[in-house]
């Protein structure tokens, strides 16, 4: 029943990156691809329908973890308090930017909310990338199943650390132009016109810096974190999810080679859930690791609510994950086909 | 004030607070646009199509800022009150999970079809994306509400060897007896808040002779369904909320009144300050026996006074609470007077004639606000100093490792945060109020 919530949480976290990673990439990739405002608008048109339903699977799944799992949310919400703030805060101008651009239509009231849609959308994948980072390194957890960090403090993986170290920061980055490249496959995917033609030429060079980050935070996880990779020979679901990933890192290049943008970022789709998936699959059952001692760390065991919770919360979650999929389905077939630059002053 | 629970107070009860100015009016005003919907429908006429209109462009700015208020409140519970999630998350973790399961989806799946979609996906579609909003803030509002019914009056629960709160009854946990009425007299509460700021729009049309046909619906649905919602508020739903915290909560029902000695024949006070020192209640103008009757149903009863109870278990800031409660409480009735004369005036069409009630109407729009920020100050105060009523200390749920440097850290950031925000929302509404709703088909006849 825990490993069953455990991969639950999983699923939610690897949809929530998916589908919300290609609203921050085609943030990031904004400034590149729009250069005047009927394209800005058609970005923000492509993503402007689905961008809240995406980030509501982060927080249907930190309440699936919250249900689940209490005492992870409390110990890793509280532990990263100021990340935490950070990644909320940014949430917030993310969302009022794409909302309240629309509403004016003054040139430098968009210049604006371009900017901070920018911004946002820059600092919260490296923030998610160093959480993600977080998990993997470990945390200074004590008996009483809490810790708290500091953003920063020297930058090495050894205690005391901080949030941010050379470790963290490379997933960062790594998460960064991840979507980066998501976020520039979608919108070649989803749009005609010359923000298609340089959101496919700009992918490109996208793909291959991920795929060579992707190597180093492999090797760099195998340096912080030895654990994981001899974890492996007993995880099949981590092999998996490493099958997954490198599937979908081919088919973002074969995609892209043969002029198929919408199977490069199906790939990319694919590569995103692989790499949580095999994290998640080496990680089991810890959910978050300590560095004091490995007695310390919190796992889906130790952290679990009682049985009759996890079956509560089962029930209805049977009924409401497919109702939530179903959403997702719905969405993306009412706005099915290619979204169009429009000089009228209609939707976004 | 280097107190830690002090700040992790301050922050969670200032967000709320602030988020709460949106979805109180996301969730009334939902419910007006599905009315104006169903009027345009049986009459036929676009004029309602065109207010309906209006107002989702109003509901997409408030909409949007309520979600961005109200993620950071999702993240809270996690930062600032680790202690508390932790030992509850196996109960209020459900209905939180739910919320976003069931209601956010749908909220967020129509919201851009309901704001951009009228033409491009036709009329049928679009009725149905103000039914979902409508549906899925309603639904949201439930689930917020269990949740802190939990908090209020635990039930459906087991406390576990290790201290956790764990589920044993999940239905009587969901349909606490607590939440649903809670529930009831804070959605019409909702609906006060949007009648009165529909209403307001109307009579600021009026008063400005600009958009005649407008203003009159404006000004009929809002003072019609303001007229019953702020009736509804007060009678049935405040007074079984009244009866509910007389039986569960006595020391919140004692300070709420400044009530120190107890005994029959308990009185109500209008106005009067609290000396908690002096356990006293200064120049009090007070109505004999009515505490009673409205707490236990006879005069007679016995109410228990704050002296009855160890100090630890009062609240312990009688005094804001004091004054939340007869804030909300007397603007409650200052509603239902008004909302009265002008449903009379209405009903002997006299309404746009009076300029001196269409003044008033106009800017009565922001007490509403003021009552349910009191009401709900009223609801949190007097659980004090419980987090869970008479389980869980206040004290013993934040997260004791983050230190006071980093709570007033972030208590800044909201404080500057939200003050823009707030400058924002306002010059986007004021911008659309001043714009005025846009006659669809009948563009001539209005301008």
């Amino acid at each position: 029943m825990e490993m069953l919530w455990f991969w639950m949480v999983s699923v939610m976290v690897a949809i929530y990156s998916a589908l919300d990673g290609f609203d921050f990439g085609a943030g990031i990739m904004h400034h590149f691809v729009a250069r005047n405002d009927p394209e800005r608008r058609q970005v923000l048109a492509a993503i402007g329908p689905l961008w809240d339903g995406n980030e509501v699977w982060l927080l249907a799944a930190g309440g699936s973890l919250f249900l689940a799992f209490p005492k992870v949310l409390a110990a890793g919400f509280s532990g990263y308090y100021l990340a935490m703030f950070m990644v909320v805060w940014t949430l917030l101008l993310r969302g009022i930017s794409i909302e309240f651009r629309s509403h004016v239509s003054d040139r430098m009231w968009r210049a604006f909310w371009d900017v901070t849609f920018t911004f946002a959308s820059v600092l919260l994948p490296i923030l998610l990338g160093a959480a993600l980072g977080n998990v993997v390194r470990g945390v200074p957890l004590d008996e009483s199943g809490y810790f708290n960090i500091p953003l920063f403090t020297h930058f090495g993986t050894e205690n005391p650390v901080g949030i941010l170290d050379w470790y963290t920061v490379l997933m960062g980055v790594f998460v960064l132009v991840t979507v980066a490249n998501h976020g520039a496959l979608f919108l070649g995917w989803k749009t005609e016109g010359p923000v298609h033609d340089r959101a496919c030429r700009m992918a490109l060079p996208l793909s291959v810096m991920t795929a060579v980050l992707g190597g180093l935070a492999t090797l760099a996880t195998g340096k912080v974190n030895p654990d994981i990779y001899a974890n492996l020979p007993h995880a099949p679901l981590a092999w998996a999810g490493l099958s997954i990933f490198l599937l979908g890192l081919v088919t973002i290049f074969w995609g892209q080679l043969r002029h198929r943008v919408g199977v490069a970022f199906a790939g990319s789709l694919a590569f995103i859930v692989g790499i949580l998936a095999a994290t998640a699959g080496s990680v089991f059952p810890v959910m978050l690791k300590s560095s004091l001692a490995p007695a310390f760390s919190l796992t889906a065991y130790n952290s679990a609510v009682s049985a009759q919770g996890l079956w509560t919360g089962l029930k209805w979650w049977l009924f409401g994950f497919p109702l939530a999929v179903g959403y997702v389905i719905f969405l993306f077939r009412l706005h099915r086909g290619k979204v169009k630059a429009s000089a009228d002053g209609k939707g976004y | 004030m280097t107190d830690p629970i002090f700040w992790h107070r301050l922050q969670f009860g200032f967000t709320a607070a602030y988020h709460y100015l949106f979805p109180q009016l996301s969730m009334g005003l939902a419910l007006f646009i599905v009315i104006l919907k169903l009027l345009a429908r049986r009459t036929g006429k676009e004029s309602y199509r065109d207010a309906a209109r209006f107002w989702i462009r109003i509901f997409g700015i408030n909409f949007a800022v309520g979600v961005v208020t109200g993620i950071p409140m999702e993240f809270q519970f996690g930062t600032n009150w680790a202690r508390f999630s932790e030992r509850t998350g196996g109960l209020i973790g459900q209905t939180l999970a739910m919320e976003g399961m069931f209601a956010f989806f749908l909220e967020s799946s129509f919201l851009a079809l309901l704001l951009w979609g009228e033409e491009r996906f036709g009329r049928k579609l679009h009725d149905l994306a103000a039914w979902a909003l409508f549906v899925g803030s309603w639904l949201s509002g439930y689930f917020i509400i269990a949740t802190n019914a939990f908090m209020q009056h635990p039930v459906g629960h087991r406390i576990a060897l290790d201290g956790t709160f764990q589920v044993a009854n999940f239905l009587a946990f969901l349909f606490n007896p607590w939440a649903i009425v809670e529930y009831v007299h804070n959605m019409v509460a909702s609906v006060v808040t949007a009648s009165f700021v529909v209403t307001a729009v109307g009579a600021y049309y009026t008063l400005r002779d600009s958009f005649p046909e407008q203003a009159k619906i404006y000004l009929r649905t809002g003072v019609l369904v303001g007229l019953a919602a702020s009736m509804l508020v007060a009678f049935p739903t405040g007074d079984q909320q009244g009866k509910m915290v007389a039986k569960h909560q006595p020391t919140a029902l004692a300070a709420m009144e400044g009530r120190w000695n107890s005994g029959s024949w308990a009185e109500l006070n209008l106005i009067g300050q609290p000396d908690v020192r002096n356990r006293r209640l200064d120049n009090p103008i007070r109505m004999p026996g009515l505490l009673s009757f409205i707490a236990y149903g006879s005069f007679n009863s016995n109410v228990k006074g704050l002296s009855e109870f160890p100090t630890d278990t009062w609240p312990p800031n009688i005094e804001l609470l004091y004054y939340s409660f007869h804030i909300m409480v007397g603007l409650g009735t200052i509603f239902i007077a008004i909302m009265a004369f002008a449903a009379l005036m209405l009903w002997r069409d006299r309404l746009q004639k009076i300029r001196w009630l269409l003044w008033v109407l106009m800017l009565a729009f922001p007490f509403p606000y003021i009552a349910t920020a009191a009401g709900w100050m009223t609801t949190e105060l007097g659980r004090q100093p419980w987090l869970v009523y008479g389980l869980l200390r206040t004290a013993d749920g934040t997260s004791h490792l983050v230190h006071s440097g980093q709570t007033v850290f972030t208590s800044l950031g909201f404080a500057g945060l939200f003050v823009v925000l707030g400058f924002l929302f306002l010059y986007l509404v004021m911008r659309e109020i001043v714009h005025g709703p846009e006659a669809h088909a009948t563009a001539s006849a209005e301008k």
